[in-house]
């Protein structure tokens, strides 16, 4: 559905009403993934791996099993046999099968009657291991001689000769950056490095699960997407999907990482054997060991630029690691890491590695912010060689609405030169800097999804309205799908309630995933409210005696128009809702599609940084996110969106890591040495929403909730960089990282 | 198992509970205030945060045994009836949450904070609710719905 061009004047759309769901929250009436409970519920417990890699000898569930309140053990062979792809990966991470594959992954899993039995009954599971050679590094597990994570499991596009580990290749481009680079002034080609993060959310992952005897189930879980649950569940524990009714809790944060599925299938896989509800809380050193992270990156970037600031051609190498399975996102990496400029000549290169980690998941544009922190690095060296003014040298190079992409397409509208401009123009960007510290700047590309969508929105007999939607709600969304369908009906924001459906109510949804809740549940969301409209003027229509096509809606009133207008004082919803039984019956509106036209997002950041040359310690002194969001519908949410992706790519830059010893197990499984910002290691964020219309959304809607995060690793390292007068290439820049760098470069 | 008396948000209750079991399971399971969340279990994240006599625990890191004879606020106690506390409503009128999950206890948290200190300033906001993680807002409406709902609180009194 295209860009409404006549709808240009918004009564609810922009404005900031209180959140549905806020009273709610804030009374700790909420439910979320651990607080459901069920009649005759027990408590499940899974054990895990305690090495990289091992051949699983033997496990003996005898003990277990007589243990005191145990009334369940489950092993991979309590699940479906036969699986293949993505189908057979989610079970093997989710339940080893011959070997374990990483530190922390699951091998067994026990339901007793208490937490605590469970808990004791987990030390009595006796699993005999034989400890195999592992490999955590994405380079080395690509060296001659490492060891191999599983054979035959690399697909056509790798290159001949090159590690089994190494299991998929994206390569694109145009033009030739060899002839680019002979036109330069200054070509300037570095390595860099990333480790892996975890999406960090605050909830761990938890799930209520009953499975009968009969093959049918209820499911409660947080998750980003519970129609893939409902499918992954089935295939895994072969049964119907149908006979699954999967409902979303509420979802204490996601990120990606909650479109993944963990524990919901070993839940009900327990379910089944016990024919009792069972519960399965992830403790947080396992959300740590086993679920999420991102991929771990190491990257060759070069570029060449001449003395005006022109880049004359670009290539780069992204090597990702996404743990021991297939799926790292490096084709994202390689394609977003040359989307801000319009190139004569460019070409990227990504590779998907294994390693014994845990699988990686999606986290936030997954795979853009890596390549963002490698390119803009150099672009900001190359500033810095030549004398040139960041942001003048991005805008002399932006890709704009029919420029080639680097990857093959030609942009539609955007908003990357607005949003350069608005950078420019903001006070950050000229405010003197205090002594020692130093300013980045980056630009951000991330794609956003449309993705399968149904919603449903029906009228109540006072002529409230009741909005299905399929997508959970992971960071405000309700309140956005209220604003668009008072928007259209003319009605009270007050007067929509937005419930998330379970998966027996709607058609299939996709996850809420790809920054795609606000675009496609919303642009479904305004087409079902012009459903109910049509079929709410066809009531009035009909009670007037004249043509529905001579019925126009307006401020929520059936009103005549044409040769009519005048004849018949307008008809309110809450008239045709209070007589709708006598007048033809319920009124629900639809949509169910896969909409496309999703729309792109660029965001410029700009990020003043402070190194303590003594500690090495780095502090954020200001901070400002321009970002263009097409349409801002609760403009508050947007800025949350901003700031949340701003701050979790601080922590990401300067803290956090997965850290490995030689031993391949995880040091840091828990928030005390996996440190994610608190609160005093912020600034304020201030945030600049530009809005350049999606030409495929009625209201001009662009995902906002990933672009936010592809910036700031590239915005902090260069601002880090400058402070410190090195150049930083390998994130996280902890203390002692600095310090050495110092070092070095003195 | 221990037979524990305690004051929950001004009511009397009673539990019997496993000499293991911490004061947030106790709180969850028992007595069904699952207001107070569980984010790790190890006094990192501050989701769980409770006001034991007046002063705010990790709930995950005491004993529900501990309880006994003393005074328990929670989440749900921070509201009079159907009247928001102040810092209730400026959270949402801030949009200081997006998921939600590490509200109860930053609340809670900053409740306590107001109560000793009613006029903060950003700085010790930002280090009072250091041990309360939030991953979704960057903690920037955060701090502003804390500051804002001081100042009606100074203004009321």
């Amino acid at each position: 559905m295209a860009f409404d061009q006549e709808k240009d004047e918004f009564k609810v759309v922009g404005t900031r009403p209180d959140r549905p769901d806020g009273i709610d929250k804030v009374t700790g009436r909420a439910r979320f993934g651990a607080d459901a409970t069920a009649p005759g519920m027990l408590h499940a417990v899974i054990i895990r791996s305690p090495h990289a890699h091992a051949r699983i000898v033997k496990i003996d569930t005898s003990k277990a099993e007589a243990a005191h309140g145990v009334k369940a053990v489950v092993t991979r062979a309590d699940f479906a046999e036969g699986l293949d792809g993505e189908n057979w990966n989610i079970l093997e991470n989710l339940m080893a099968g011959e070997r374990a594959l990483y530190d922390g992954h699951a091998v067994a899993a026990i339901a007793a009657t208490s937490s605590l039995a469970a808990r004791d009954a987990a030390r009595m599971l006796e699993v005999e291991y034989e400890v195999l050679p592992h490999v955590t590094d994405v380079d080395k597990a690509m060296q001659e001689g490492a060891p191999v994570i599983r054979e035959g499991a690399a697909d056509g596009s790798v290159p001949a000769g090159m590690h089994p580990n190494v299991v998929r290749c994206h390569d694109s481009g145009h033009g030739d950056p060899e002839d680019g680079f002979a036109e330069a002034d200054l070509v300037i080609e570095e390595r860099f490095t990333t480790e892996a993060t975890h999406q960090g959310y605050i909830e761990p992952h938890a799930c209520l699960g009953t499975l009968g005897p009969d093959g049918r189930g209820e499911l409660w879980c947080c998750t980003q997407g519970h129609w893939n649950v409902q499918k992954v569940c089935a295939a895994l524990l072969d049964i119907e999907t149908s006979k699954l009714r999967v409902t979303a809790s509420e979802i204490g944060g996601g990120f990606g990482g909650k479109t993944a599925v963990f524990i919901e299938p070993v839940a009900l896989a327990l379910s089944r054997k016990a024919n009792r509800p069972v519960k399965l809380v992830m403790p947080r050193a396992d959300v740590f060991r086993a679920t999420g992270p991102t991929a771990s990156t190491s990257m060759d970037v070069k570029i060449g630029m001449k003395k005006d600031g022109t880049i004359t051609g670009a290539s780069g190498e992204f090597r990702c690691q996404g743990g021991a399975f297939p799926g790292a996102p490096m084709e994202f990496t390689a394609m977003c890491a040359f989307a801000p400029y319009a190139l004569k000549h460019v070409h990227q290169v990504g590779y998907d590695v294994m390693t014994n980690r845990p699988k990686q998941a999606a986290y936030r544009a997954p795979g853009s912010p890596m390549a963002a922190f490698a390119v803009e690095s150099v672009i900001d060296e190359l500033c810095n060689r030549l004398g040139l003014d960041p942001i003048d040298v991005r805008l002399k190079n932006a890709s704009r609405e029919g420029t080639k992409a680097n990857f093959g397409p030609s942009w539609d509208r955007i908003g990357l030169v607005e949003t350069l401009e608005a950078a420019k123009e903001h006070p950050h960007f000229s405010a003197p800097l205090a002594e020692g510290a130093g300013r980045g700047i980056s630009c951000g590309f991330w794609f956003n999804h449309a993705g399968e969508t149904a919603v449903q929105l029906a009228l109540s007999e006072d002529g409230t309205v009741q909005l299905s939607v399929g997508t959970p709600d992971i960071g405000g969304s309700r309140a956005s799908m209220c604003m668009m369908a008072a928007e259209e009906l003319g009605i009270p924001y007050e007067d929509v309630r937005t419930t998330i459906a379970d998966t027996a109510t709607l058609g299939y949804n996709e996850i809420s995933h790809g920054s795609r809740v606000t675009y496609a549940s919303g642009l479904a969301t305004i087409e079902a409210a012009r459903d109910t409209v049509k079929k709410l003027c066809k009531r009035a229509a009909a009670k007037w005696g004249i043509d529905a096509e001579a019925v126009e809606w307006r401020d929520g009133c059936a009103i005549p128009s044409g040769p009519n207008a005048g004849d018949f004082d307008p008809m309110p919803i809450k008239e045709i809702a209070r007589d709708m039984g006598k007048t033809g019956g319920p009124i629900v509106g639809h949509f169910e599609a896969t909409p496309e036209g999703a729309g792109v997002s660029f965001a410029t950041h700009i990020v003043d940084a402070e190194v303590d040359r003594e500690t090495g310690a780095t502090t954020i002194t200001r901070y400002t996110v321009v970002q263009d969001a097409g349409k801002a519908i609760h403009p508050s949410y947007v800025e949350g969106q901003y700031q949340g992706g701003a701050a979790q790519g601080i922590g990401w830059a300067l803290n956090e890591e997965y850290v490995y010893d030689d031993d391949g197990r995880l040091q840091n499984a828990g928030f005390l040495d996996y440190r994610i910002p608190v609160a005093s290691d912020l600034p304020m964020i201030d945030t600049v929403i530009v809005e350049v219309p999606n030409p495929g959304h009625p209201y001009g809607v662009r995902g906002v909730g990933e672009t936010s995060i592809c910036p700031p690793l590239a915005a902090i390292a260069n601002a880090v960089s400058n402070a410190a007068g090195v150049r930083m290439q390998d994130l996280p820049m902890r203390p002692s990282r600095i310090l050495e760098a110092l070092k070095a470069g003195s | 198992m221990i037979h524990v008396s305690t004051t929950v948000n001004g009511d009397a209750h009673e539990f019997l509970c496993d000499p293991r079991e911490t004061l947030l399971d106790a709180l969850r399971d028992r007595l069904e205030l699952t207001g107070a969340k569980e984010g790790c279990g190890t006094g990192d994240c501050g989701a769980c945060t409770v006001l034991l006599d007046g002063r705010p625990v990790c709930s995950c890191l005491v004993l529900a045994a501990e309880a006994k004879g003393r005074e328990v606020g929670t989440v749900e106690g921070i509201a009079d009836g159907e009247d928001l506390h102040p810092l209730q409503r400026k959270f949402i009128e801030h949009a200081a949450l997006q998921c939600g999950i590490c509200t109860p206890g930053i609340l809670v948290a900053a409740k306590a904070l107001l109560e000793r200190n009613p006029d903060p300033n950003e700085t010790e906001v930002r280090y009072w609710l250091a041990g309360n993680l939030c991953r979704c807002t960057g903690y920037d409406k955060i701090i502003r719905a804390v500051l804002d709902a001081a100042g009606e609180m100074r203004e009321a009194t």
